[in-house]
C-alpha cells in the first residue's frame, strides 16, 4: 500500500542550444514583460495612466534635438565603457574597476590641459592627452592583473578598491588645481582658450565621440572575433587548464586583456573630459562602470549587441529621469526602473539553458 | 596626543554596519554564493526601516511607544532585506543566473530603491514636514547602557545603542553555528563541495537559501544600525557610501571568519575616519588622500591572504558557481 513513488511536478534538464531567433525571443519576452512591470511601478507611483508614462519615457529621450544627442552621447560613453571591459569579461576576469580606470584617464587629460596650456600647440596637447590618458587607464588596470596573473588575487574587489583609490586621488588634484581658490572644483578648464579642447565636427558638439566609439565598436568586434588574440581570450575564460595545455601563456593572456581594457577605459575618460565635459569631477563617470557590467553580460559579450543593450539602458534612465523631474521626484528612480528590467533579463537567462518537464499525469493515477 | 577615548567610540559607530555586513555575506559565502547585492541590500534595509519609522512617527503624533518605535523599523528593515535575499536566492540558486551580475543589478536596484524613496518619501506620502528626521525613534535606537558617561571605562564600552551589542552577539553566534555545529557543517559541505553535500542527503537549495536570506536580513540591519543610530535618523542620499563593498572586503579580511570580524571591523572603521584626526593643518587637499588609507589596506590585505594562500585561508571551494545536480 504505502510503496507510492514521489514523482516531483515537474524536474529541471538542460537544453541542448537553441537557434539565435527562439533565444533572443525569448529575451525579448522577458523585456516585454519588464516594461509591462515597469509601467505598473510608475503608474502606482505617480497615478499617471500608463500610457502617459511610455509617452514622457519616449519624450525624456526624444522630445528635442538637444535631447536626443545628449542621448546619442550618453549611449556613446557607456558603450565605450562597455567595449572596455568586455575583454576582460570574455575572459571570466571580472572587472568592475571601469569607473576608476575612466576617472584616472580623465584625470591625465586634465593634468595636460591645465599643465600644457600655452606652453604646446593644441595638436600636440591633444596628443599628449590621448597618450596620457590610455598609459594611466592601463596602468590602473595592469596592477590588479598583475597580482591576478601571478597569485590569483581577486580581481572583483581589487578593481573595486581602484576604484575608490582614484576617486581619493581625483579629490586630491580638485583641491589642488581649484578654480577659484576654496571653490573645491576646477570648473571649465581654460574656457577662454579651448586648449586642449577636441575639435567639433560642425557645429556638432557630441558627434566626433559617437564617431569614435562606432570605429571602437566595429574594431573590437573585429579583435575579438576574428584575431589570435580574440581566440586566446576565449579559450582562457572556457577552461584555463586547455589554454595551458595548448600551450597559450595564460598570465600574459591576462595582463594584456586587462592592459587593453584599461587602455580604451582611460580613453573613454578623455573622450568624457577632452570632448564634451572640460572639467573633472569626482562623480564625472556617473557609475558607468558597473552600468557597463550589465550592457556587455546582457549582450552576451557582443560588441555588435552592446549597441542596443547601451541603447535601452539609457534610454530608460534618461527616460525615468524626465518622469522623476515631471513629478519633482527623486532621479533615482531610473535605476529601480534599470533594476526590474534586469531581474527579468537575468531570469530569463534560465529558460535559454534550461527546459522545464512536468510530469505526465495521465493514466497514472493511483 | 592621539585622543583614544573620543577616537575609538567613532571607530566602533563606524565598523558596526561594516561588521553587520561581513558577518551576513560571510554565511552568504559559505553556502558557496557570492553575493555582490549586499551593498544594495543594506540600502534597502535602511530606507525600509526608515519608511516604517517615519510613518509611525507620523501616526503617533509626539507621544511614542518605545516598543513599537524600535519593533516597527526593525521589523520593516528584516522584512525589506528577507525579500532582497529572496530574489537573490531565485535568481541565483532556482534560476542558476549568473552571481556577479545578479548581485550587481541587486545592488543598482537596493541603492537606487534606497535613495528613491529617501528623496521622495515627503512627496508620496504628502506630509508636511520638510526632511525626513527621525530624531524620535532614533533616541530609541540610541539608548546607552547606564554608566556610559562615567570615565573611559564607560565611553569605551557602554556608550552604544543595542544594535551595536547585537551586531557583536550576532557575529560571534554565526562563528559558533558555522564551526561548532551541524548545521554550520552542512553549510559548509554545501559550500565546500554541492555534489558531495548532495549525495549525502543535504538539501543544498534550502541551505543555499536559508544562509543567503539569513545573511540578507543580518546585512540589512547595518544600514539601519547606520541610520538609526549614527546619523541620528536622518536620511541623505548616498550618505551610506560604499561601506556595503568594504564589508564585502572585510570577508576576504578576515579569512571568513565572523569572530575576526568583530575586531577587523572595528579596525575598519578606524581607518575609515582616521583622516579627520590626522592633524594636516590648512592644507584640504592631503586630507583627501588620507581616506585612501582603508581602500589600500584592503588592497594590501587581499595581496597578501592570495600570496600565503593557506589552505585554510581559501574561499569555499564552490564560491560563486550555481548548483545544478545533473550537470557533470
Amino acid at each position: 500500500m504505502n510503496n507510492k513513488t514521489h514523482t516531483p511536478l515537474f524536474h529541471v534538464s538542460k537544453r541542448g542550444a537553441l537557434k539565435w531567433y527562439q533565444s533572443w525571443a525569448i529575451r525579448g519576452a522577458a523585456l516585454l514583460l519588464a516594461l509591462v512591470l515597469c509601467g505598473l511601478v510608475t503608474t502606482w507611483v505617480t497615478g499617471e495612466d500608463p500610457i502617459a508614462v511610455y509617452k514622457s519615457i519616449w519624450k525624456g529621450s526624444f522630445g528635442s534635438a538637444r535631447r536626443a544627442w545628449v542621448l546619442f552621447q550618453n549611449i556613446a560613453m557607456l558603450l565605450c565603457v562597455s567595449l572596455a571591459i568586455t575583454p576582460a569579461f570574455r575572459m571570466r576576469c571580472w572587472n568592475l574597476g571601469g569607473d576608476g580606470q575612466m576617472l584616472i584617464g580623465g584625470l591625465a587629460t586634465t593634468a595636460c590641459m591645465i599643465l600644457l596650456a600655452g606652453k604646446l600647440p593644441n595638436w600636440a596637447i591633444i596628443v599628449c592627452m590621448v597618450v596620457s590618458s590610455v598609459l594611466a587607464g592601463a596602468v590602473w588596470a595592469a596592477i590588479p592583473a598583475i597580482f591576478k596573473a601571478k597569485w590569483n588575487t581577486n580581481e572583483t574587489l581589487f578593481t573595486l578598491m581602484m576604484n575608490y583609490i582614484a576617486t581619493q586621488l581625483v579629490a586630491y588634484y580638485i583641491i589642488v588645481w581649484e578654480v577659484p581658490k576654496g571653490a573645491g572644483k576646477i570648473g571649465i578648464i581654460n574656457q577662454a582658450t579651448e586648449a586642449g579642447w577636441l575639435p567639433t565636427i560642425g557645429s556638432y558638439k557630441y558627434l566626433l565621440n559617437i564617431i569614435i566609439v562606432a570605429i571602437l565598436c566595429v574594431a573590437m568586434y573585429v579583435y575579438l572575433n576574428y584575431s589570435k588574440h580574440g581566440y586566446e581570450i576565449s579559450v582562457v575564460g572556457e577552461s584555463e587548464r586547455t589554454a595551458r595545455y595548448v600551450g597559450i601563456k595564460v598570465e600574459k593572456v591576462i595582463v594584456r586583456t586587462m592592459l587593453l581594457s584599461g587602455a580604451v577605459c582611460g580613453l573613454a575618460g578623455m573622450l568624457l573630459v577632452g570632448g564634451t565635459e572640460h572639467t573633472l569631477t569626482t562623480t564625472i563617470t556617473s557609475g558607468r562602470g558597473f552600468t557597463a557590467v550589465m550592457v556587455s553580460w546582457l549582450a552576451k559579450f557582443n560588441p555588435i549587441w552592446m549597441i542596443f543593450t547601451s541603447f535601452l539602458l539609457v534610454f530608460l534612465e534618461r527616460g525615468a529621469g524626465q518622469i522623476a523631474t515631471n513629478f519633482g521626484l527623486s532621479a533615482s528612480f531610473a535605476d529601480i526602473l534599470t533594476g526590474i528590467i534586469l531581474f527579468f533579463i537575468i531570469g530569463s537567462e534560465f529558460f535559454i539553458n534550461y527546459q522545464i518537464n512536468f510530469r505526465h499525469t495521465a493514466g497514472k493515477e493511483e | 596626543m592621539f585622543d583614544f577615548i573620543s577616537f575609538i567610540p567613532r571607530a566602533v559607530m563606524q565598523g558596526m554596519p561594516l561588521l553587520f555586513g561581513s558577518t551576513g555575506e560571510t554565511l552568504t559565502e559559505k553556502s558557496g554564493n557570492l553575493n555582490l547585492g549586499i551593498p544594495g541590500i543594506m540600502y534597502v534595509g535602511a530606507i525600509c526601516g526608515v519608511i516604517g519609522a517615519f510613518f509611525y512617527e507620523q501616526s503617533a503624533g509626539g507621544n511614542l511607544n518605545g516598543f513599537l518605535a524600535v519593533a516597527i523599523p526593525l521589523c520593516c528593515s528584516l522584512l525589506g532585506s528577507l525579500f532582497m535575499g529572496l530574489l537573490y536566492c531565485f535568481l541565483t540558486v532556482t534560476l542558476r543566473a549568473n552571481q556577479n551580475v545578479t548581485g550587481l543589478a541587486l545592488t543598482t536596484f537596493g541603492v537606487g530603491f534606497g535613495n528613491f524613496f529617501g528623496g521622495s518619501l515627503i512627496k508620496l506620502s504628502g506630509s508636511a514636514v520638510p526632511a525626513i528626521v527621525l530624531s524620535g525613534t532614533s533616541a530609541y535606537f540610541r539608548k546607552t547602557l547606564p554608566g556610559a558617561g562615567s570615565g573611559a571605562f564607560g565611553k569605551l564600552f557602554l556608550s552604544y545603542g543595542f544594535l551595536a551589542y547585537t551586531a557583536v552577539i550576532v557575529s560571534l553566534a554565526a562563528a559558533w553555528v558555522l564551526r561548532r555545529t551541524r548545521v554550520g557543517l552542512h553549510l559548509r559541505a554545501v559550500g565546500e563541495s554541492p555534489n558531495t553535500a548532495d549525495a549525502a542527503g543535504i538539501n543544498v537549495s534550502r541551505y543555499k537559501y536559508v544562509s543567503t536570506c539569513v545573511g540578507s536580513m543580518i546585512a540589512g540591519l547595518g544600514g539601519l544600525y547606520y541610520i538609526m543610530d549614527y546619523t541620528s535618523g536622518i536620511w541623505s542620499s548616498d550618505a551610506f557610501g560604499d561601506r556595503g563593498w568594504l564589508a564585502i572586503a572585510l570577508v576576504i579580511f578576515t579569512v571568513w571568519r565572523p569572530n575576526v570580524g568583530v575586531l577587523a571591523s572595528i579596525l575598519f572603521g578606524g581607518l575609515y575616519i582616521l583622516h579627520m584626526y590626522i592633524p594636516s593643518g590648512m592644507n584640504l587637499a592631503v586630507k583627501e588622500l588620507y581616506k585612501m588609507i582603508p581602500y589600500v589596506v584592503t588592497i594590501v590585505v587581499l595581496v597578501l591572504t592570495s600570496m600565503r594562500n593557506k589552505r585554510e585561508n581559501q574561499p569555499p571551494a564552490s564560491l560563486g558557481l550555481a548548483y545544478f545536480r545533473e550537470e557533470r
